[in-house]
């Protein structure tokens, strides 16, 4: 039967999560220098149009509704055929139609996770045909194999909101995209400003409010779950702002804004998978390792020289597949981790991460060499020069008048 | 005529503007500049990229005075401007063929 509360909890946790996509453009925007800012966050900003699309035409079917072989699921729900005001079937307390909008909201913004990647240099056509591609080809079948009923749902894989489909996912697609697209012009060479932080600082905290609704509203109900994860939620994200600036005091000598709100993102992406299966005292782990991890992540990037310009791969790759094995040592709220007597679970957990790593990379490549060779990806040198503001969209994002 | 052109400290130029005020010039022009000489600049940080940022930002004085004035002025701009610290800047002193008041036509040490 339809809980009025329930409902009422589902309504505001879709449209928080909704604001995460925003949220990310501004976090983007304020990271690459001015004359890319407004192609930066459209590329966030579209995808909120452009899957949701998709969402109803047939991904919300292929990834939610019945299923073949664990892979994928069928077309019965194509065209949102069926699914209604009815409750169920994914929960008996919210109307399916809600069911299926929270979920489009996750499928928005991994694919706006990747553009991190590729930032300052990628076509804006290439970029929507990728979108289109990832989404369907990678998105919709990992999103089954996990919770629409596919192998690794059946397998035990526990992923409460989303670090296995959502952030290990589109960090696997950003590596592989920054090693396909290459380098931007002066990468390296010349300096490459963020040039406008304070833009940074409002869209990780609009993140981490919006992710109130991501990981509490993975709960699918107003409940106990859903508070808990409310609350892992809050310390491991601010215990890994803290590591990450610690770690940045101890190995480069002064601990800077921008580390914090990465330290921030990097402990919401590590608790996200654990959110509703660990307790605050392990919140509180699981957000301090993110936060040197990541950073140590990011400090490797520097070493290896590949381009993921701003730090996807680190964050939300590294610290998602953390926080998905994290899920396996400190589960102990409705499962068991390794720490509480289930060493299985940790297995499984790995198997879970490591089959999205396999599988987003092979078909990530794919998309990318295929769209590579036809339409292109990137800009031209004189564009990526001009900037994306003006080549791609023709517009500025400030005006001296 | 002479065209003093001064580098300075963005932080003492309340100060030089008095003290030249004071020894009665009546105009200046004022720009904020970047650039390097001995001193060092600094480094930044943004996440695992640094950068050492070589340019640093000034503030450039340019002022027409009459011949006479000059040594008044740069003793002015010495007292004013002057830390002590490396990165206290220069003063710059050229000859100035002419200058004229746009709206009277004025020429010369009339025109300054």
């Amino acid at each position: 039967m339809i809980s009025s509360g329930d409902t009422a909890w589902m309504l505001v946790a879709t449209a928080l999560v909704m604001l995460m996509t925003p949220g990310l453009a501004l976090f983007y925007g304020g990271l690459v220098r001015s004359k890319n800012v407004l192609g930066t966050m459209m590329q966030s900003f579209i995808c909120l149009g452009l899957v949701s699309i998709l969402w109803i035409a047939y991904g919300y079917s292929l990834a939610f509704g019945g299923d073949v072989g664990g892979i994928i699921g069928t077309f019965q729900w194509i065209g949102f055929k069926g699914v209604g005001n009815e409750a169920g079937p994914y929960s008996d307390t919210i109307p399916h139609l809600l069911f299926a909008a929270f979920q489009l909201m996750f499928a928005i913004i991994t694919p706006a996770l990747i553009t991190g990647a590729f930032a300052e240099r990628m076509k804006f056509s290439g970029f929507l045909l990728f979108v289109i591609l990832w989404s369907t080809l990678v998105y919709l079948p990992v999103c089954h194999w996990v919770w629409g009923g596919g192998w690794l749902g059946r397998l035990g894989a526990l992923d409460f909101a989303g670090g296995t489909v959502i952030h290990v996912n589109s960090g696997t697609g950003a590596l592989v995209a920054a090693l396909i697209i290459g380098r931007r012009k002066g990468y390296k060479t010349q300096a490459i400003y963020p040039h406008n932080l304070p833009l940074t600082v409002l869209g990780a905290s609009l993140l981490w409010f919006g992710w109130f609704g991501f990981n509490a509203g993975s709960a699918l109900a107003a409940n106990g779950t859903a508070t808990l994860a409310f609350f892992t939620t809050q310390v491991a994200t601010g215990t890994a702002a803290l590591s990450w600036i610690l770690a940045e005091k101890i190995i480069r000598g002064k601990p800077t804004t921008l580390g914090a709100v990465s330290g921030a993102v990097a402990g919401l992406v590590a608790i996200t998978p654990a959110a509703g299966f660990v307790g605050p005292v392990s919140a509180i782990i699981i957000g301090f390792v993110a936060g040197i991890l990541c950073y140590l992540a990011v400090l490797l990037k520097e070493r290896l020289g590949y381009d993921d310009s701003l730090d996807v791969v680190a964050v939300h790759g590294i610290g998602g597949l953390w926080g998905a094995l994290a899920t396996g040592l400190f589960a102990s709220v409705g499962a068991s981790g390794l720490f509480f007597g289930n060493a299985h679970q940790l297995l499984i957990q790995i198997i879970g991460a490591g089959s999205a790593i396999i599988y987003s990379g092979i078909v990530t490549t794919i998309i990318l060499l295929g769209l590579k060779y036809t339409v292109g990806l990137r800009v031209s040198e004189e564009e990526e020069i001009q900037g994306l503001d003006v080549s791609q969209h023709n517009e500025t994002g400030y005006a001296i008048r | 005529m002479k065209k003093i052109e001064a580098i300075i400290k963005p932080f003492r130029l309340d100060e030089v503007k008095e003290e030249l005020q004071a020894l009665g010039i009546t105009g200046m022009t004022v720009t904020e500049v970047k650039g390097f000489g001995r001193q060092k600049g600094h480094k930044e940080v943004y996440r695992g990229a640094e950068y050492q940022v070589d340019f640093i930002p000034k503030i450039k004085i340019e002022i027409i005075v009459p011949s006479a004035m000059v040594d008044g002025v740069v003793q002015g701009i010495l007292r004013s401007a002057k830390t002590g610290k490396i990165g206290d800047g220069k003063i710059f002193i050229s000859a100035l063929e002419e200058v004229v008041r746009i709206r009277t036509g004025e020429t010369g040490d009339d025109a300054v």
